[in-house]
């Protein structure tokens, strides 16, 4: 099954367009191979179960998370210039569909990424095998301490938004259990009769009112306070894939170093002995130097863009995280404060009960 | 700042367990909440309205509240202010559970030494305590004794007594301080024997036996619940105006060593009994007719087999039979308590189970909450630790202020909680009061069946009598066995006569004693029913209002992330 959303264009004329989420996923997988070192914003997760897929509930945590996609895609001083988050803005429905199965996602690769990845497998393979040291990783202290942050970051943010869920739980509880004891009170009440009864009464119409307060705040928890917490551990799981890019980036660096290595000396003993295939090696040479220096351009790149990334990043976290603490104090305070004021209005009526 | 912090998480650090967050020492600059072990005296800024006087009730709106201190106070650092305008019930709120109401608590002596035991009715319970009466029972001290008798096991047979103290100023009572030992069974037979003495009273219902319970739980558990439930019982019996004074209870309390009442025996050795009687009654050996004593009693506990059979069929007759019995319950108004009576305990006991649900909602709620503020206090202390940005840093600020909002506010759902417990619990105590209410309702009807079989009874008997003197007469010069059988069914006539009278009186007595216990049980429940409620109402309002602070006061902290929203 699928589902369609509508978003307005940002730049220019307003534009709405269609997509599905598999739109938003093949954006999100686009800009992910061009853009290495940059965090990709988020993408709210496939849902695993059928029935709740269609709840307004999902529905709305889903919307929300996409537009925020989006935005911040549009935000981002380099990946706003993006061709492909144009098309994604522009293009028709049936062109998103043609490019949709041209899907050159992060799991289907080209053939010469294949091949990559096969000697990749094939080098860790051989380096177990061969008892040498686990794959080439960078050395860099200050990189270490950031690698260990993000992991233990997101093992902290995962038990915080565990928690906010349950709190969402728990508001929902309370509801339920207030307003079946307003019923229970008011059919006590009924039985009473007089002032007590009248009181009982009152107390269960409270109690019931309260238990409408008390649902609309666990939806407002579950929107402005859980859904930014697991959009924050997200996003932490997007620099982890922008980690792995890294190293791959590193790794293939170094390997590439290494065969140029290779090649240069025998391109020397070659020459020494003023072989024939010197022009043959001469020429492979000069097209692996031009492939390792490419590949370290690549990896600095990916470098540097992280190193700006990560300060963009706390940036941005600081102040999402400021209004959704914001936005949860707000309501806890609003919540209590019309529970407090709920039942004061119940005291006076207590009082003229007993003094009868 | 920064280095009282370290303190607060190391502590966050080490202990993980929720159970280890009563101890961590929040800092803070709002002195209106410290950690929970210091909070009761820590309430520097509670107006000292606190010493209020027996009679007024300790509910009600509080007087204004006035900076004693320092009228004028500008609000230099926000925590002066403490809920002015209107005055807050919050700052009541902690009175009239605690300690510090001596004077209320002492009135009908129900003061505890653990006080989560305190029955709500205690400290406001205007309508037991109108003079100035008291009498306080406290259960201690439980200790293992062996029993003495002969015993096939080795080692013999050991039980449980409890240590029971009784301080009062009754005359009734032949002194003002006494202890006793008891066992679990003599509180059983002073609870048959009560129900005897006092039928048609709405008697508390003792403790149950937990005969599953003694041998699955702790010993030391089981123990202590079961010293909790005695002191609970005896102090509603206590509380009782008539049944204080019964001999039973007072023999009970005061008699040393063994318990001077007559004990239960089994139903079997009851059945025995019977069994072997009922041959001889049914040939006329022994006495065929009920001792008019023994109608004082009903039939069910007693040894007489053939009064039960009787009676069995006379209430046989007047459901099923196609004739009225002799008298019926024509109490037009019994008959409508009746039914309303059953109405309230149907109400009562769902009212008492949403209220434990409630309970365990609220509970939930401040586990949740609590958590939730430990899970960011980690959060916190990590961000700090490896802060290489201010914008880390400022985050890590805004964290600790939302952690420890949350555990504040967990501990004050916990307190809420343990407060809502203490009131709610008023509708267990009336519903367990019920039961009593169903079978002083049942000594009434059982009386009357005593009442209906005896004069059944009699109108056969003297149906006999006609027809022999018929019969007799007939015959010249007297028929000898036939006067003889004359005689003896008259003296039966006679005795039977007596029994009745006896019967209607427990019958009417017992009557009487259901129409004052309602009237008592109505005027005492609504009482505490709207004490219940106002606690309640006034403790979610105290709490609410401090929880809101707690928020409001993050949400102030965090405004300036409102406005750059766009």
């Amino acid at each position: 099954m699928f589902w369609q959303t509508n978003f307005p264009e940002y730049q220019g004329p307003e534009k709405i367009v269609i997509r599905r989420y598999s739109d938003f996923v093949w954006l999100r997988d686009r800009l992910f191979e061009k853009y290495k070192g940059i965090f990709i914003p988020p993408l709210p997760e496939k849902s695993a179960v059928e029935k709740f897929r269609f709840s307004a509930e999902f529905i709305e945590m889903r919307r929300q998370g996409l537009d925020l996609f989006v935005n911040r895609i549009a935000s981002h001083p380099e990946l706003q210039q993006s061709e492909d988050l144009k098309t994604f803005l522009q293009a028709d429905e049936e062109t998103m569909e043609r490019l949709r199965s041209q899907d050159t996602g992060y799991f289907k690769k080209k053939p010469a990424d294949l091949m990559q990845i096969f000697k990749d497998v094939q080098s860790k393979v051989s380096d177990v095998v061969l008892g040498k040291e686990k794959p080439v990783e960078e050395s860099n202290p200050e990189y270490e301490k950031l690698k260990h942050y993000i992991f233990e970051l997101e093992n902290h943010l995962a038990e915080a938004q565990k928690h906010a869920y349950r709190l969402v739980k728990r508001h929902r509880e309370l509801g339920e259990s207030l307003s079946d004891f307003g019923k229970a009170a008011k059919l006590l009440g009924a039985c009473e009769g007089d002032a007590l009864g009248k009181a009982f009464s009152e107390l269960g119409m409270k109690s019931e009112a309260l238990s409408v307060k008390l649902q609309r705040e666990a939806h407002q928890l579950l929107m402005n306070f859980e859904e930014p917490l697991k959009d924050y551990v997200r996003a932490v799981q997007s620099i982890k894939a922008t980690i792995a890019e890294r190293a791959n980036a590193f790794r293939q660096q170094c390997e590439l170093a290494e065969t140029m290595k290779l090649k240069e000396i025998n391109l020397d003993k070659l020459m020494l002995t003023r072989s024939d295939k010197v022009g043959e090696a001469e020429i492979e040479y000069k097209e692996l130097k031009a492939e390792s220096e490419d590949s370290t351009r690549r990896f600095e790149t990916i470098v540097r863009l992280m190193n700006e990334e990560i300060v963009r990043f706390q940036e941005q976290k600081t102040l999402d995280m400021g209004i959704a603490f914001h936005n949860f104090s707000k309501g806890q305070a609003r919540l209590a404060s019309s529970i407090a004021d709920a039942w004061r209005t119940l005291l006076p009526k207590l009082e003229a009960c007993s003094s009868s | 700042m920064m280095g009282s912090d370290n303190q607060v998480f190391e502590e966050a650090h080490v202990y993980a367990s929720r159970e280890e967050m009563e101890n961590l020492v929040l800092d803070d600059d709002n002195s209106s909440s410290k950690s929970f072990s210091n909070y009761r005296s820590a309430t520097s800024l509670s107006p000292p309205i606190l010493v209020t006087p027996a009679d007024s009730d300790p509910l009600l709106a509080p007087p204004p509240y006035r900076d004693l201190r320092n009228p004028n106070a500008p609000d230099n650092n926000g925590n002066n202010q403490s809920y002015i305008e209107p005055p807050s019930y919050a700052d009541v709120i902690f009175r009239p559970f605690d300690e510090t109401n001596p004077a209320v608590n002492e009135i009908n002596g129900v003061e505890s030494s653990n006080q989560f035991v305190d029955s709500p009715h205690s400290s406001t319970s205007p309508v037991s305590s109108t003079s100035s009466d008291y009498i306080k029972i406290t259960v201690s001290n439980p200790q293992k004794e062996q029993e003495m008798s002969n015993s096939l096991v080795p080692g013999g047979n050991t039980y449980v007594t409890y240590l029971i103290t009784t301080r009062t100023n009754i005359p009734e009572f032949n002194g003002s301080e006494f202890s006793v030992r008891r066992r679990f069974r003599d509180v059983v037979t002073l609870a048959d024997r009560l129900a005897e003495s006092y039928r048609g009273f709405f008697i508390p219902p003792r403790p149950d036996k937990n005969v599953v319970e003694s041998q699955v739980m702790q010993k030391q558990e089981f123990v202590e619940q079961r010293r909790v439930a005695l002191e609970k019982y005896l102090r509603r019996l206590a509380a009782h105006l008539v049944i204080r004074k019964s001999d039973e209870f007072k023999l009970f309390l005061q008699v040393q060593g063994k318990l001077p009442l007559p004990t239960s025996t089994d139903m079997a050795s009851r059945m025995l009994d019977g069994a072997v009687k009922l041959p001889k009654q049914l040939f006329g050996e022994s006495t065929a007719l009920v001792a008019p004593q023994e109608v004082g009693q009903p039939a069910k506990g007693g040894r007489d087999l053939l009064r039960l059979f009787k009676e069995l069929k006379q209430s046989v007759s007047n459901d099923w039979g196609g004739s009225k019995p002799p008298v019926i319950e024509e109490d037009k108004e019994f008959l409508e308590n009746k039914e309303r009576m059953s109405d309230l305990e149907l109400q009562l006991s769902n009212a008492s189970q949403q209220a434990e649900a409630l309970v365990k909602a609220q509970q939930d709620m401040g586990e949740t909450m609590g958590e939730l503020g430990l899970a960011f206090i980690k959060l916190t202390k990590f961000e700090n630790e490896e802060a290489l940005y201010n914008s880390q840093r400022a985050r890590a600020a805004d964290m600790k202020n939302v952690a420890t909002a949350a555990v504040k506010a967990s501990r004050f759902y916990r307190e809420l909680n343990a407060q809502t417990v203490k009131h709610l619990d008023t509708l267990h105590e009336y519903l367990g009061l019920m039961l009593a209410v169903r079978s002083a309702f049942t000594d009434r009807s059982s009386a009357l069946l005593t009442v209906q079989t005896l004069l059944s009874e009699l109108s056969s008997l003297q149906m006999r009598a006609e027809k022999l003197e018929a019969a007799s007469s007939k015959i010249f010069g007297g028929d000898k066995s036939r006067i003889r059988k004359i005689e003896e069914l008259k003296e039966t006539i006679r005795v039977t006569e007596d029994a009745k009278s006896v019967a209607i009186n427990e019958y009417e007595r017992i009557k009487e004693n259901n129409r004052t216990e309602l009237e008592r049980l109505d005027k005492e429940r609504r009482a505490d029913f709207l004490n219940m409620l106002k606690g309640f109402v006034v403790n979610q309002v105290g709490y609410a209002e401090k929880i809101a602070n707690v928020w409001a006061k993050v949400a102030e902290e965090t405004s300036g992330y409102a406005n750059e929203n766009s």
